[in-house]
């Protein structure tokens, strides 16, 4: 990144630059210390947490005050961020009284411009996801347990958190979904249903392949959420020992078992260690009405992953570990080779093992679903795109000119050297494309377009 | 025993006839299946009753001495009847032709004839015990022409109407069996085979008695059964019924063996396909099914009884008839009785009351008495009359206190659509074959059949899907996991997808606001794109606004709904994007000017208004070479708003050339 960061545009040569970093984070609520002296109180959670107390009270007094003097010009909307010249600074009102505040240092060349504000709401998403609401903790044991959990989850999740590495992809938070034909979607769907009837402490299933969703049957917003932890953080810890080759795949199973391919990537490692832990991560769903809290069990099999959720007030046993274990283990070995056989037959078919022409991301908002040819790679830590990252910022300023209006609009951007940027917009569609043709006009470009969208979106209604 | 447990029964109207006595015999004859009742050799009268003909034919003959086989040839044309062992006599049945009775002496010199078989309206067999001789009736003539004899010496013999086929039981113990086939006037001999007798017989005699053997035809097949008995010298553990394929070309081959497991006196039936092997020893029946899958151990296949052993169901003799009207109580008739004599394929007859039954299986009874569902499915989808037991056992597998795991109802699924998809290629290959240009009338081309096994997607629809998804108490997570699961099934077999099936699919999940789900559905196209689907989900906006997104991809992904796209955007007031779709397909010049000037008028967006309205005076000055609406567009209202708004200046001018 670095690498790339400095060969980017040659007037900024002299300048040295810095990619954008997070300074602060901090969590406070102006209720819980109103009176002078009792500042402190106020502070919920507080980031990097050596920074001295009165530096502290000082940074959440200023945000306070921001916030305060801004509603005074619109009371329903205070300011959601302050741009100041060396750094920039999120507001988040997740509930009420609670205020999240992210600092982030702008780098010198400016370009990580509206990127921050997504984030700081997945964090909350995802906060939510992991620990309920602020106010059912606090019901549930007051403002030392919030403090405990918020410190155990933002431990954790701020080293999830690379903000020099966002980009347009980051900002829709959107669901990569696997590409498969009807009959092969149609055996995940029986055999999700008949795992949830063998076991019938499941309520909801989701199911993904090579990190990509399938099946969710968890509501949308609450998958995105598990989406994003699964693809960014709990899968990539998996990836490594996988790679290593250790724990060994293939276990040496107990005569007249099938050999299977299934390990539980949350929950109890060794099924035969009759001291192993059940302990499986609780999740929040559903938090705007009926308010399920529920223990989230990952299985996988070679490419195949499966969520297993069931309510948290059932204490999965290693027995039902087993017995999940034995169930599921074999069958989803089964698919999984079934779905990896049929997406390359489909992939020969239609031929797209080649590098693709064009390089576009797409984005739908109905159904979250996001599609790039131009990240190579995506992980946590590095995003390993196939275009300047200059590019990536034009496309970063064109989405935000979209979210301005709710007309269908269309943008195209002559960059440097020989690039050409697009943005279209239909419905609730979003589309970019990056073009390098060289003395390309915009009549040229145009067509292109057209015929990027006639081979790839003509399956679905998409204005040209 | 309840009524529902007994899965045999006796037919409800059978023949009945003079029962047999010192002065009245009883004759049976197989082809035709016709009893007849010769009462003083015939000189007080012949009744003659068959199974389809509720009319009796009656006539008298003349007492010649003792009847010993008495038969109609095939359409009722010609009676013959065996009187003494070397001669047959014969007398016409047919309208307008001499009654006079003629005779034929058996050709070999020194035999016996020991029957008769009519193999067609005017060919006749005679089994005599030095062979067979096979004659045409020339009835004008009251003669008869040998076509064909075979000298061979025979312990008994056996018919088999339906096969054509007579057996003939050769060599000292009679174990050799020796097959003719007749077919229009030719009589063919088929390789002789050996039945394997259960022990070395002790002495050299007979062993073989034909009371231990049948004919029949199964799955289209004929077999020889063969009854055999347990010998105490082999460790089996009971009798068993062993099948010899009995091929029109090719040897005679031992297939299958069913095992009984029981000893004593046996008889067998063949019902819809099926095996009954009665006992009498225990007054029960067992029935086996040989398309079920058996032990197969290389060569034969080894088949236990499909189901418990079970006693034919009582069965009350009607005091019918002339007896007077107050004692018409039922009396209830003995089973098993060691009078009754079977007939394949499935009649019993006892000559000591005067009935002739046909036997019938009754399929409902057995749903209970076979618990694994799979198997019922394999058992029912034979049988002749099957389509509402599957339907009812496809309701009661749904039920929820009868309900059957996933796996079990995927398994009846598949098996159902298996075999509805085999029809259907029968049916495509029929029709193919017809356009390809052959003929209705060729042999070759016959339209398929369609049994009670092909239960299609209307059958389960109507019978049990959609009661099923109306029940109140049901999880929905069930409901929609069946009806995948059909989905699923009739995708695997490639069978296309009704669409009501996809509209009850989105009915239960809206029912449940199970949006998202429903969402995902669409976007890996298990639900097949078509209009009416893309109208349902226009009408569900409402409650689920992608919906509107997922139905213009629909349309568009039709490619023959056009116009509703334009329909759709329009009623959004997305006058624009309307008009730039149809731009984009090259529709542009057939458009109404009037509809789209009257949405675009009806958004209040004058720049939008002021658009619209150059784009169609354009489209007038390229079409027309002026840029005014003709009176037929009825846009004058749209013109006059026009000069109102934008001035009369704003008008388009004429080019002029």
């Amino acid at each position: 990144m670095a690498a790339a960061a400095a060969g980017a545009g040659a007037g900024a040569a002299q300048e040295k630059q810095f990619p954008p970093a997070l300074l602060s984070f901090f969590i406070y609520n102006p209720r819980f210390g109103p009176r002078e002296g009792e500042e402190e109180n106020k502070i919920l959670f507080y980031h990097p947490n050596e920074v001295e107390k009165n530096e502290k009270i000082r940074n959440v007094g200023l945000c306070e005050a921001i916030v305060q003097f801004t509603r005074t010009f619109s009371p329903s909307k205070p300011a959601k961020s302050l741009h100041t010249q060396k750094n920039r600074q999120f507001f988040n009102e997740p509930e009420e009284n609670f205020w999240m505040v992210m600092v982030v240092r702008n780098p010198i060349i400016e370009k990580q411009s509206k990127d921050g504000k997504p984030i700081v709401e997945y964090q909350e998403e995802e906060l939510l996801l992991f620990n309920g609401t602020f106010l059912r903790a606090m019901e549930d044991g007051g403002v030392k347990l919030l403090k405990e959990r918020l410190e155990k989850f933002f431990h954790r999740y701020l080293q999830t958190l690379h903000l020099q590495s966002c980009d347009l992809l980051d900002i829709f938070g959107g669901i990569s979904f696997f590409p498969l034909d009807k009959m092969t979607y149609l055996k995940i769907q029986s055999f999700i249903n008949r795992m949830e009837e063998s076991l019938s402490i499941v309520k909801y299933t989701a199911f993904l392949y090579n990190d990509q969703l399938i099946w969710s049957g968890l509501e949308q917003d609450d998958m995105r959420i598990l989406y994003k932890y699964l693809t960014t953080s709990l899968f990539p810890r998996h990836i490594e020992p996988e790679l290593a080759g250790r724990d060994s795949p293939i276990r040496a199973e107990m005569p007249g078992n099938l050999q299977h391919y299934g390990r539980f990537l949350t929950g109890p490692l060794n099924l035969n260690d009759p001291e192993a832990k059940c302990r499986f991560p609780k999740i929040f769903v559903n938090t705007d009405d009926t308010y399920e809290a529920l223990h989230l069990i990952v299985y996988k099999a070679m490419s195949a992953a499966v969520c297993f959720m069931i309510d948290a007030s059932v204490q999965p046993t290693l027995d039902f570990c087993r017995r999940l274990d034995s169930i599921v283990g074999p069958q989803l070995t089964v698919l999984a080779s079934d779905i990896c056989e049929q997406f390359n037959i489909n992939k020969r078919m239609s031929g797209s093992e080649k590098e693709p022409q064009f390089k576009f991301i797409y984005f739908n908002h109905m159904n979250l679903a996001e599609k790039s040819t131009i990240h190579m790679r995506k992980t946590p830590s590095v995003s390993l795109t196939s275009v300047h990252p200059d590019l990536m910022k034009i496309l970063g300023d064109i989405n935000s000119d979209f979210t301005r209006v709710d007309e269908d609009e269309e943008v195209i951007v002559k960059a440097m050297s020989d690039y050409w940027v697009v943005g279209k917009k239909s419905d609730q569609r979003e589309l970019y494309v990056i073009l390098n043709q060289k003395n390309a006009n915009l009549i040229e470009v145009n067509e292109e377009v057209k015929k990027l969208c006639a081979t790839q979106f003509n399956n679905i209604f998409f204005l040209d | 025993m309840g009524e529902e447990d007994y899965y045999l029964e006796l037919c409800d109207r059978p023949v009945h006839f003079e029962k047999a006595n010192p002065v009245n015999c009883v004759f049976f004859d197989e082809a035709n299946k016709q009893v007849f009742a010769v009462r003083s050799g015939g000189a007080t009268g012949v009744v003659v009753k068959g199974p389809d003909d509720r009319n009796p034919i009656s006539f008298r003959m003349e007492d010649k001495g003792e009847v010993k086989c008495i038969k109609f040839s095939l359409e009722n044309k010609i009676l013959a009847v065996q009187r003494t062992s070397k001669t047959v006599d014969f007398s016409n049945f047919i309208p307008d032709s001499s009654q006079l009775e003629y005779t034929q002496e058996c050709k070999t010199k020194n035999a016996n004839i020991l029957g008769f078989c009519w193999t067609s309206s005017t060919e006749i067999v005679f089994i005599t015990d030095q062979g067979i001789e096979f004659y045409q009736v020339l009835p004008e003539k009251r003669s008869l022409k040998l076509l064909k004899s075979q000298n061979i010496n025979v312990n008994w013999y056996m018919y088999c109407p339906e096969g054509a086929v007579i057996l003939l039981s050769t060599t000292v113990l009679g174990n050799v069996l020796q097959p003719f086939y007749f077919r229009a006037g030719t009589m063919s001999k088929l390789p002789k085979f050996e039945i394997e007798l259960p022990a070395v017989p002790k002495s050299v005699k007979l062993n073989l008695s034909e009371r231990d053997i049948a004919m029949a035809t199964i799955y289209g097949q004929l077999y020889v059964l063969f009854l055999r008995h347990h010998s105490r010298t082999s460790n089996s553990t009971g009798a068993e019924v062993v099948l010899y394929h009995l091929p029109r070309e090719g040897a005679c081959k031992k297939m299958h063996i069913l095992k009984l497991n029981r000893t004593g006196k046996f008889a067998l039936n063949v019902v819809d396909n099926l095996v009954v092997v009665h006992h009498q020893d225990t007054e029960t029946s067992v029935i086996f099914d040989i398309k079920l899958r058996g032990e197969f151990d290389g060569t034969v296949t080894f088949h236990h009884p499909v189901l418990p052993a079970r006693s034919i169901q009582p069965y009350q003799i009607p005091m019918a008839g002339p007896a007077p009207v107050t004692s018409q109580s039922p009396v209830p008739c003995k089973l098993y009785s060691s009078s009754w004599i079977v007939f394949q394929p499935d009649i019993i007859i006892s000559a000591s009351q005067g009935y002739l039954w046909n036997l019938q299986v009754k399929l409902q009874p057995i749903v209970n008495l076979l618990p694994d569902k799979g198997r019922l499915m394999d058992f029912l989808l034979q049988r002749k009359e099957c389509k509402m037991v599957i339907l009812s056992v496809c309701s009661q597998m749904l039920s929820e206190s009868d309900r059957a795991t996933l796996p079990v109802i995927a398994t009846v699924f598949d098996k159902l659509n298996h075999e509805y998809k085999k029809y259907l290629d029968a049916e495509q290959s029929y029709t193919t074959a017809l356009e390809a240009g052959q003929s209705r009338s060729s042999p070759l081309l016959k339209r398929p059949a369609r049994t009670q096994a092909v239960i299609d997607q209307s059958d389960m629809y109507t019978h049990v899907l959609s009661v099923f998804t109306e029940k109140k108490d049901m999880s929905h997570k069930f409901v929609i996991a069946v009806l995948m699961e059909y989905i699923r099934s009739l995708n695997q077999f490639q069978i296309t997808v009704q669409h009501y099936l996809h509209e009850l699919v989105i009915k239960t999940l809206v029912q449940h606001n199970l949006f998202y789900m429903l969402h995902q559905f669409l976007q890996y196209h298990v639900l097949s794109d078509s209009k009416p689907l893309a109208c349902l989900l226009l009408s569900l906006e409402s409650f689920y606004p992608p919906a509107h997104q997922l139905s213009l991809d629909m349309l568009k992904r039709l490619s023959t709904a056009n116009d509703e796209i334009v329909e759709v955007l329009l009623s959004k007031h997305q006058v624009l994007a309307a008009l730039r779709f149809i731009r984009g397909i090259g529709g542009h010049d057939n458009i109404s000017a009037r509809k789209f000037l009257d949405a675009a008028k009806q958004t209040e967006d004058n720049m939008l208004f002021y658009t619209i309205f150059r784009f169609f005076e354009q489209r007038n000055q390229r079409l027309r070479g002026n840029p005014n609406f003709t009176p037929g567009e009825h846009c004058e209202e749209h013109v006059a708003f026009f000069k109102q708004v934008f001035g009369d200046q704003a008008l388009m001018r004429p080019t002029t050339f």
